[in-house]
């Protein structure tokens, strides 16, 4: 593969280009689902090519081919070029990019059983199983359940020199209840909702998430969700689960400190961002027991936005957002960093595929645990409500005002779990809701989740992003709004 | 096996003709025969796309791509699966067969499981524009840079894109069906931003000398001068005039509970409601491929042809659509709507036309004693699937209306609104146009007047 990608960057060299990079990516991806007990989706598919960025008269430019001979990648270079002189013709400054060294290197990420090698028989046995557990219960209507694999490759390549090998394993999994009754959709998943969980693992992910023994207690819930109380509406304390707490640290605190965003250059698309550049290092994001990294290395975990490197060929960083409470760091690449005065990118291009530019991205943002345990929490609450499993989400579009419902809630009275409440919702403002945290539960209970359809950039590119979290505690939440009525 | 791609300089590159995308189909269905495959299906996919992205009053990314993807499903004995490449080769083709055969093989059988169906008939339409497939990344520049040069004299900044696709497809099957389609497609959208404020507009056409960029960057401009020093209004339920592009992302989330399929699986909003007064009777759908301001291929995933449904008349939910296994299994006709298969959410309506009416925007504010326009929504998700509750956000231009004339610009509100009560308190329509947002795929809806549109909270901007 570095041969082709050699004759591109030779190619864009030859054309006028002052820099280029390459990524040659082989994806590879299965699919399989089941539904009400009959295989759904069955598929399989691959695709691979090449993206060639190029630097030419100071602005950039980007063609992708899957046609992967010499004169295909020499024909999608050039094609390169001429956009990047065509971008000049409307250029405000010359892109300026951070240094950073040439690196050759391989990497893989870790996993035990390769999802490709397992029999399908044995993975639909278990979604089936799964689907039959669910159908059991009376009352459930619809039964789903998922499962997806992917292998990519990728060979990164630029003319400063890098030649870098990756190849991650992804592995996703979920089963998901429906219960209809009168004039009222219920539903519950495992071990998340849209899709269940998904981490960089091999088939060992499926089999940790033991999906038959949580199958029965999952559609039970779904349907007795209909005899429950509706979450009620009032400002009160809030315990969020870990997936609805991942899912709150995306869209509040990975999307915000995106750089390009900061920058205007998603104000078309997915908005910009209230964390401007003067609040760097003076804005209380949150309270003093929250802090939060934007950490892509291996160590921090096998998550979504773990990698050896980025698609600009930067090491994994592991940055602090927010430390103690405080704003302290941006999400930035090669092109951004210099702007606030950063001497390197902190590592965070990413790309869906061989067709799609780099651009800003989540890698693993999580909140670092506490020192609570989950059954002190509840019992230090007099007066709750814990919300489990996303239903809803949505924030405003430079994402201060949020608002997310849940699949499920349980009433905390006196320091103990109640009765359940269906239809929770809550919602808030960023800063206001982060400074408002007062308890974080300890590692024990620190889960990576993976959030697999984070969508960005036009053309619109979905991406896998980690966001490690532990059930926490929040006063004075608007609860309920979803549902309320003037 | 090659496709025409030439290769010259910095040209951009040229799409197959439609016989070298049957070619691969006929390739692979010779192939699957002598490896004694019962029954295939091939879909051919050709993309040539590009796109210019400007933002700070300048272009800061500029991409270009071309995919071809073929994708397989075989079908033996009442098991069936797809695999998909973008290799061309017969040796990867033929690979492809396998993968998919050795799926199929791995699965129980489906007694419901239908065999491909023959040779169908289907009415031809013609939406590919050369102007379009030939626009070049230096048209796309001077049109930005126009813009952003607006932009600049104004003291705003420009944010958008500027891009334009061609694609083909093609379908064929062992028992003889064949069917193609290509088209083109150009969007240009804008944002203009004056100090913290913002506005938008946006458009899309088969035929990129239907959009005018300079048009649009002039309307962003002055609505956003417009929303600067937005007063905050306190939530509550407020009578508000929709843009179309408002209507279509919200009703765009309405329109998979069409699908049979979600009838039969008891997760659409329309079970127990088929047949009654749902919406208002100023409201009738219809899904129409055929209609001049729609694009899309004229059959489905199947290679059915696309029929022209009737959904609501007159308020009244009337017709729902069906892939053949979801027709079949109520006595039905399939309607031409069906995914690819396998899948397990059957079809759904994708050529949406809203019957308009004749008000104008400005005769909807002017009949307006207090109310709110709307430029676009934002994030919009799904709270409640029975009650179709919709929550998300004002975005981009949010004016209040006062004795019939815009007064202020207003802070974005958050909504928690049910679509189907938002449909039977519309008051007024105007015509039904292509609309085009973020959040739905394009439809032919017409701006709205509708009365108590609930707004539960306000944000900071």
């Amino acid at each position: 593969m570095y041969d082709l990608a050699s004759a591109a960057l030779d190619t864009a060299k030859i054309r006028g280009a002052s820099y280029a990079d390459v990524r040659v990516m082989h994806l590879r991806q299965r699919d399989l689902t089941t539904k009400n007990g009959q295989v759904g989706t069955l598929a399989q598919s691959e695709s691979i090519g090449i993206g060639i960025r190029v630097l030419a008269s100071g602005a950039w430019g980007f063609a992708s081919t899957d046609r992967m001979t010499r004169e295909g990648v020499a024909a999608c270079a050039a094609q390169a070029v001429s956009i990047a002189k065509a971008s000049a013709l409307a250029k405000r400054d010359d892109v300026v990019m951070a240094p950073e060294d040439a690196y050759v290197d391989s990497w893989q990420s870790p996993f035990r059983k390769d999802p490709f090698e397992i029999p399908l028989e044995t993975q639909l046995a278990l979604l089936l199983a799964a689907d039959a557990e669910m159908r059991g219960v009376k009352g459930v209507t619809l039964t789903e359940t998922d499962m997806q694999f992917r292998k990519i490759d990728s060979w990164f390549a630029s003319s400063v020199g890098s030649r870098i090998h990756q190849r991650k394993m992804i592995t996703g999994c979920g089963i998901v209840a429906t219960s209809f009754q009168g004039d009222e959709i219920q539903k519950r998943s495992y071990p998340n909702s849209f899709g269940g969980q998904h981490a960089l693992q091999g088939y060992e992910l499926v089999e940790s998430m033991d999906l038959l023994n949580h199958a029965p207690r999952i559609a039970e819930e779904a349907v007795a969700l209909h005899a429950a109380a509706q979450c009620p509406q009032k400002t009160g304390t809030l315990i969020l689960g870990g997936s609805q707490l991942g899912l709150q640290i995306h869209e509040s605190v990975g999307h915000p400190v995106e750089l390009d965003r900061v920058l205007g250059q998603e104000a078309n698309f997915a908005g910009t961002s209230f964390l401007t550049l003067d609040q760097l290092n003076k804005l209380r994001y949150a309270s003093d027991i929250v802090n939060v990294v934007a950490d892509a290395r291996p160590e921090h975990g096998q998550g979504l936005g773990t990698f050896a490197y980025d698609d600009e060929g930067v090491p994994a960083q592991c940055t602090d957002v927010i430390k103690a409470g405080q704003f302290r760091g941006y999400l930035s690449n090669r092109e951004t960093a210099h702007l606030i005065g950063l001497q390197r990118s902190s590592g965070t291009m990413r790309t869906e595929s061989w067709n799609r530019l780099p651009i800003i991205r989540m890698t693993n943002v999580s909140l670092l645990p506490g020192t609570w345990t989950f059954d002190d929490l509840v019992a230090d609450t007099d007066d709750g409500i814990l919300m489990e499993t996303n239903r809803s989400w949505s924030i405003d579009d430079r994402r201060y005002q949020f608002q997310f419902s849940t699949e499920i809630g349980w009433e905390i009275k006196g320091g103990k779990r109640g009765r359940m409440l269906k239809n929770p919702s809550y919602s808030g403002i960023t800063t206001e809701f982060w400074n408002s945290c007062d308890a974080i539960c300890e590692r024990e209970h620190w889960t990576l989740w993976g959030t697999p359809n984070c969508g960005k950039g036009q053309p619109m590119q979905t991406m896998g992003t980690g966001h490690g979290a532990s059930p926490s505690r929040f006063r004075n939440v608007r609860i309920g709004t979803a549902f309320s009525e003037q | 096996m090659t496709m025409t791609r030439k290769s010259g300089a910095a040209a951009m590159p040229k799409a197959g003709a439609t016989r070298e995308l049957r070619s691969i189909i006929d390739t692979v269905l010779r192939l699957a025969k002598s490896i004694g495959v019962a029954e295939t299906e091939v879909h051919v996919d050709e993309t040539i796309s590009a796109l210019t992205r400007f933002a700070n009053n300048a272009i800061h990314q500029n991409v270009a791509e071309h995919t071809v993807n073929v994708s397989v499903r075989t079908q033996v004995d009442l098991r069936t699966a797809r695999a998909t490449t973008n290799r061309i080769d017969e040796d990867s083709l033929r690979a492809a067969i396998e993968a998919s055969l050795s799926l199929a093989h791995s699965q129980p059988k489906n007694p419901h499981l239908l065999p491909l169906p023959g040779k169908q008939r289907c009415r031809g339409v013609y939406r590919f524009i050369r102007k379009t497939a030939a626009l070049r990344p230096e048209d796309r520049a001077r049109a930005v840079r126009r813009a952003c040069d607006l932009a600049v004299k104004k003291g705003q900044t420009a944010a958008g894109i500027f891009s334009s696709a061609q694609t083909q497809s093609a379908m064929g099957n062992s028992r003889g069906l064949f069917t193609a389609y290509r088209d083109t497609h150009a969007v240009f959208s804008i944002t203009m931003q004056e100090d913290s404020a913002a506005s938008w507009a946006k458009e899309n056409a088969a035929d990129v000398a239907d959009i005018d960029p300079q048009r649009l960057a002039e309307r962003a401009s002055e609505k956003a001068h417009r929303a600067t020093d937005a007063r905050e209004l306190a939530p509550g339920r407020y009578t508000v005039i929709l843009e179309p592009a408002a209507v279509l992302d919200l009703v765009g989330f309405l329109f998979y509970d069409f699908a049979a399929t979600a009838l039969q699986d008891k997760r659409s909003c329309l079970n127990e409601r088929m047949g009654k007064h749902v919406f208002g009777k100023n409201i009738s759908i219809v899904d129409d491929v055929f209609h001049p301001l729609q694009l899309g291929a004229p059959y489905d995933g199947e290679g059915m042809p696309r029929q022209r449904v009737l959904l609501v008349d007159r308020g009244v939910p009337k017709n729902l659509v069906y892939s053949r296994a979801s027709a079949k299994a109520v006595k039905k006709k399939p309607t031409g709507h069906g995914f690819m298969l396998p899948n397990e959410y059957g079809e759904a309506p994708m050529n949406l036309v809203f019957s308009g009416g004749n008000a104008s925007l400005d005769q909807m504010i002017a009949s307006t004693e207090r109310g709110l326009l709307v430029t676009r929504l934002w994030y919009i998700r799904e709270v409640d699937p029975y009650e179709k509750i919709m929550t998300g956000m004002t975005r981009d231009g949010l004016f209040l209306v006062e004795k019939g004339r815009v007064t202020s610009a207003a802070r974005n509100f958050r909504f928690n609104q049910s679509i189907l009560e938002m449909l039977r308190n519309v008051e007024m329509l105007g015509p039904a146009v292509r609309a085009t947002g973020e959040e739905a795929f394009e439809m032919v809806v017409p701006a709205m007047k509708i009365r108590d549109f609930h707004f539960s909270e306000v944000t900071k901007f």
